[in-house]
């Protein structure tokens, strides 16, 4: 029991300590493909450090919600970033809450973000609020049906489960798997405002969506909602791996690390490779570009439905 | 039991006579609202005692002479009184401070305790003429009090298309029950669980049930009565007509779908999933495209009742499919449903019932800032929008995860109508539910945050004390139940069981109350311990912010990257926030399009914008009816206008054929 | 049911058939329509292959050596010259948006699910739903023919239809040779007939556009 309660505590903190990292890898990738030495790795380390330590100034109108909206987006990311299994399945509380509510934990940390973002009033946090939103009205149902289709092959919506089953059981090649995990991709460059959905290093308000709902932000507020950024990229990855890659997650504690450190790094490389190869989409290509996602969840789901074989 | 529960229905039509005569003294309001919350939570304790009991029923010499009137409280009814008693509780608390801003209490006091006894008599009745006349009566109580604002704008029209789509639904209940009925006669309801009618029959009953009782409650197509009734009316009386009456409507059908009909069968699951799904989407598109709080709030109830009529249709499939414990999933997620939306949808028409009280505006294009005005008041509306749109830890995500729970079920159902419409109701279940969040940001967003638009909401005061009382309560129920909600799927087991001959798994001896709806190597969710994680990290957070960081704090001009602007339109308005999903689906559903024109340059006038929407469904379908009807009554309307000569050869003529009738008869 | 590896990827190549059909029916430029033909084509040949190597037909390699040399190279190098000799418009003018598009495409794979699963109850396991999703790629490429208003896209929904054809009759174990090379003969003719008639249609007209060339139709309404 206290062995188990100690597992959980360090996967806990191990994704708060990982995920900064797995944003300087992202960063230093697209540097060097664009031929700049970049940043170092452990720079978010140093920003999030630099912004702790800074005052935070405050719009006059700001309400408690501006104020609190932080800490309840960092409180809630984390929680759903601590249900993903990382290096074993089977933790403590991973019964607690499975693919669903993980995808509803996001949902309310969004909600709460969007709301942070019109509290004061100005035309960017509309124009950042009313933008993220028309896209989360197609990525979170994407995101759901992925879900069923991958709990109709697996038996189950939780996700040490599913984890567990495909990674031992004789699941082979299967048609809405493959469909599911392109859709899961689309779902996950979108949430985590990556081009070609977002540009995460913006600065003009015609390609904002993520940065102009945090516009107002400063200090230590500013801080938290940069780690709980992070922390969803890592939580995407970290879901896209257990149940398309389960490789490792049974071999013992040691070795799951080892492996589950391997598949972020893959996948840093990888992102960065991506978002330095294609462009960001203009705005209403986006609704295109993630209706294609629900329609291969959909379809996904349907062939499950339609036949076992499938 | 039942005869406990008969009286206090008396007690409430006696308090509406009595609201007629007490209406012009000043504790008349006090006086009517103080004995329906009485009387209505004494009905809620019987109503929760009574659910496990076995079921009691009384017959009365009342109504036709060879039937009488009779009345029921079994498992299925004793459920709806407690979601009946709960709403009318809360908004009769609600109304002891909300009542005084009305300024003809003569038209809302009589008749309000006279619709909560109408709700309650809809749901113990036996009889088809017991259920047709207390149906009836919460029809015309309701209208009464639609048209107690008759002098504003739009109120009568609402009133005058709210009593034609009541009376159409009581003729369609009507003709249902008369099919029921079948050739003998009997309209008790025992007797028709006892007839076995054929597929034909049973089949065009249950198609008026849908259209009958889905009509009060607000399905598509059958829904455009909803938007105009329920904001014209004073905003307890909302609440109760969104919140309670749509929801007697749905026990409505589940009491003629699942009890008086006996099995179900396939294609019944197929059309209601159908009808539930696509309910449930263009609710909340029509919802998102408003800028009236109480117009939206009412689309939304449009929405949610999709949802819980996507629970029943899954219910239905297994049932037909001779699986009970996967109905019994289906049917305790759309009954907690049931639970939930009057729970929360109650608090929100309090929410903008006291927002309208405090400035005198229900278009949240003249609101704002509302949150510094009325701290209290924002909170209690945030735990609502919070709780509709599924967000966990509150109730709403607890239904709408179960519902995910029974799709994922039976993935093997032979029909193919049910292969295909399963995987698309999951999918629209989805989208209803992150579009009712985009909503849901929409209406907290503009009416309460930001910068006040117009001077009434700048100088909006908190509204009194019961008012805040009832929407505190509500939301501390919206959390209660979203911690606990195996306490509730175990209070709807005798209900499920008695409907459908299976139950939900016991949830109170799971371990850490998680709720396991079928078995645990399966799925579970935990609120408590989510909701405990959450505020454990936000704590730990808070804790270690405090240690590590900076604690210092000033205020200044807001950013705004470089060029704040303090006009206050400089907000965004309702419209535009809408504007990237209304560009997305709106073309397509509502065939909208802006056209802007700009003046020439150097001219001074502004440039306008115009936005142009079509409502399909009033187009398509009411429109054309509207249209025939006016047609044929122009028609007929020459009969008016004939010499007598004309009358008398109309009745000649009318004897001949009779008595040639007659003849060839023999 | 077990399934062999042979059932799994033949189904995973029939699925990212329809896969390529979908990414088609999203695309809104000229060139990058043309190069899902060609991935189209490729994974064509690709399932056309297997399909022999499981079945143990040595013709049909052939059959999928000419999808992969003729219409996933000959035939989109010829279409991108003819776009950059016609110098028309890069974009492809739906009819209806991309969104709508792509939900009747979900609905058609419904319908042929719905259609071919029962017909072919009795059938080869393997066989069944490879044909099913082979009717879906036919739908969604006439679909493409009756959504899109350019005529080079119209050409491209064409052969993404014939396509379809091509998976079917391999699934079913077995199409002769004669009938394949027929059929493929006279899609090259179609093609150069098409091919023609285009660039005179320009000459001409100035446009391939369908709705400005309705206009100058004989007979008036």
């Amino acid at each position: 029991m206290i062995a188990s309660l100690l597992v959980q505590g360090v996967q806990m903190a191990l994704v708060l300590v990982l995920a900064p990292l797995l944003t300087g890898l992202v960063r230093k990738v697209k540097a060097r493909l664009q031929r700049r030495r970049g940043p170092s790795l452990i720079q978010p380390y140093r920003d999030l450090n630099r912004l702790l330590g800074k005052e935070v100034v405050l719009a006059e109108n700001a309400s408690w919600l501006f104020r609190v909206a932080p800490y309840v987006i960092f409180a809630v990311t984390w929680v759903a970033a601590a249900l993903v299994p990382t290096f074993a399945t089977g933790l403590l509380f991973s019964w607690s809450g499975d693919l669903i509510a993980i995808t509803a934990l996001l949902g309310s940390a969004r909600f709460t973000q969007a709301l942070a973002a019109m509290d004061i009033g100005t035309s960017f946090g509309g124009i950042g609020a009313s933008r993220e939103v028309m896209i989360a009205s197609l990525a979170e149902p994407a995101m759901l049906m992925i879900a069923l289709s991958v709990a109709l092959v697996a038996g189950s919506t939780q996700l040490s489960t599913i984890a567990d089953y495909m990674a031992f059981s004789a699941v082979g090649l299967r048609v809405s798997l493959a469909l599911g995990l392109v859709a899961l991709i689309i779902v996950a460059l979108a949430e985590n405002a990556r081009i070609p959905v977002d540009n995460p290093a913006t600065h003009l308000e015609l390609t904002m969506v993520h940065e102009a709902m945090v516009l107002e932000y400063s200090g230590r507020h500013l801080a938290m909602i940069d780690l709980a950024a992070s922390l969803k990229l890592l939580l995407y990855v970290s879901v896209i791996a257990c149940i398309f890659f389960p490789v490792g997650l049974a071999y013992g504690y040691a070795i799951g690390l080892a492996l589950y450190l391997a598949k972020l790094a893959v996948a840093g490389v990888l992102l960065g490779v991506f978002e330095t190869s294609i462009a960001k989409m203009r705005v209403f290509r986006v609704p295109n570009f993630l209706g294609a996602a629900l329609m291969l969840g959909l379809l996904g789901v349907l062939l499950l439905f339609v036949s076992k074989g499938m | 039991m039942i005869a406990f529960t008969l009286v206090c229905i008396v007690l409430l039509l006696g308090l509406g006579v009595a609201g007629g005569f007490v209406a012009q003294w000043p504790s008349g309001r006090r006086i009517v609202y103080g004995g329906s919350l009485a009387i209505s939570s004494v009905s809620l304790l019987l109503a929760l005692f009574s659910l496990a009991a076995a079921p009691s029923t009384v017959t009365l010499p009342l109504g036709l002479p060879w039937t009488g009137a009779h009345f029921r409280l079994d498992p299925l009814a004793a459920f709806f009184l407690i979601v009946v008693g709960l709403g009318s509780a809360g908004a009769s608390l609600y109304a002891l401070g909300y009542g005084r801003h009305e300024h003809e209490p003569q038209r809302v006091l009589p008749f309000y305790p006279a619709f909560l006894a109408g709700l309650n008599l809809v749901v113990v009745a036996d009889d088809a003429f017991s259920f047709l006349f207390a149906w009836e009566l919460m029809s015309l109580a309701s209208w009464a009090l639609v048209m107690s604002h008759h002098r504003e704008p739009g109120n009568a029209y609402a009133g005058f298309v709210y009593i034609i789509m009541a009376s159409f639904s009581g003729l369609a209940l009507l003709l249902c029950f008369g099919l029921l009925a079948g050739p003998i006669g009997s309209y008790a309801f025992d007797a028709m669980r006892a007839a076995h009618p054929t597929p034909g029959i049973a089949a065009l009953a249950l198609l008026l049930a849908l259209i009958g009782a889905g009509s009060k409650a607000g399905v598509v197509p059958l829904h455009a009565w909803l938007p105009l009734a329920h904001p014209a009316a004073p905003s307890h009386v909302s609440a109760l007509m969104s919140g309670v009456m749509t929801k007697v409507a749905v026990y409505g059908f589940v009491r003629i779908a699942f009890d008086l009909l006996g099995a179900p069968s396939a294609w019944s699951g197929i059309v209601v999933l159908a009808v539930g799904g696509v309910t449930a989407v263009l609710g909340v598109l029509y919802a998102l495209m408003e800028h009236d709080l109480k117009r939206l709030l009412a689309y939304h109830t449009v929405e949610n009742i999709g949802i819980i009529f996507i629970g029943l249709g899954l219910a239905l499939a297994f049932g037909a499919n001779g699986l009970p414990a996967a109905a019994a999933l289906g049917l305790t997620a759309a009954l907690f449903h049931v639970f939930n939306h009057s729970v929360f949808k109650s608090l929100l028409f309090f929410g903008a019932g006291a927002v309208q009280a405090a400035t005198g505006e229900r278009d949240m294009d003249h609101l704002g800032g509302l949150i510094h005005r009325m701290p209290k008041t924002a909170f209690a509306f945030l735990v609502g929008c919070a709780a509709i749109s599924a967000l966990p830890p509150l109730n709403g995500f607890v239904s709408e995860w179960l519902t995910f729970q029974a799709i994922l079920l039976h993935p093997d159902l032979p029909q193919w109508g049910l292969k295909i419409m399963i995987p698309a109701d999951g999918a629209l279940l989805a989208l209803s539910a992150a579009l009712a969040a985009a909503c849901f940001v929409k209406a907290y967003g503009i009416a309460f945050l930001g910068r006040p638009r117009t001077a009434v909401a700048a100088e909006a005061r908190e509204v009194d004390r019961c008012s805040l009382a009832a929407m505190f309560a509500f939301a501390a129920l919206c959390l209660l139940a979203g911690i606990f909600p195996g306490v509730v799927i175990d209070l709807l087991a005798p209900v499920v069981h008695a409907l459908t001959g299976a139950r939900m798994p016991t949830q109170l001896g799971v371990a850490w109350l998680s709720i396991v709806p079928v078995e645990s190597a399966r799925s579970s969710y935990n609120g408590l311990l989510v909701f405990l994680f959450i505020v454990a990290s936000a704590w730990l957070t808070v804790l270690v912010i405090h240690r590590f960081a900076s604690r210092a704090l000033r205020r200044g001009p807001a950013w705004d990257c470089g060029f704040p602007d303090p006009r206050p339109e400089t907000q965004y308005t309702g419209g535009s926030f809408a504007q990237p999903i209304r560009r997305v689906y709106g073309a397509v559903v509502f065939r909208t399009y802006e056209t802007v024109t700009m003046p020439p340059p150097g001219d001074n006038s502004p440039a306008r914008i115009e936005k142009h929407f079509s409502d399909v469904i009033w187009d398509v379908f009411y429109a054309p009816i509207a249209g025939a009807v006016w047609r044929a009554s122009e028609v007929l309307n020459h009969l008016q206008f004939l010499t007598i000569r004309r009358y008398l050869a109309f009745v000649f003529a009318a004897l001949v054929i009779l008595l040639l009738a007659l003849a060839l008869w023999q | 049911m077990p399934h062999g590896y042979g059932f799994d990827i033949a189904h995973m190549l029939a699925g990212g058939l329809v896969l390529v059909s979908f990414m088609m029916l999203y695309q809104d430029r000229l060139y990058a329509l043309i190069n899902m033909l060609a991935l189209h084509a490729l994974v064509l040949a690709l399932s056309v292959a297997w399909q022999a190597h499981i079945q143990g037909a040595p013709h049909d390699y052939i059959t999928a050596a000419i999808a992969l040399g003729f219409k996933a190279i000959a035939v989109p190098w010829a279409l991108r010259r003819m776009v950059f000799r016609l110098g028309i418009h890069r974009e492809i003018e739906n009819v209806v948006s991309i969104g709508l598009t792509m939900l009747a495409g979900i609905a058609l794979v419904a319908l042929s699910m719905m259609v071919m699963l029962p017909v072919t109850a009795h059938a080869d396991p393997i066989a069944r739903e490879d044909i099913a999703l082979a009717l879906s790629v036919v739908l969604i490429g006439l679909l493409m023919m009756v959504t899109r208003r350019n005529a080079v896209s119209q050409v491209v929904g064409f052969l993404s239809l014939e396509n379809g054809v091509n998976l079917a009759a391999t699934g079913a174990q077995g199409m002769p040779m004669v009938v394949e090379i027929s059929v493929a003969f006279s899609i090259l003719i179609a093609f150069i007939v098409i091919g023609i008639f285009l660039f005179r249609i320009r000459e001409r007209f100035d446009t391939v556009d369908l709705e400005a060339l309705d206009a100058f139709r004989g007979e008036r309404r």
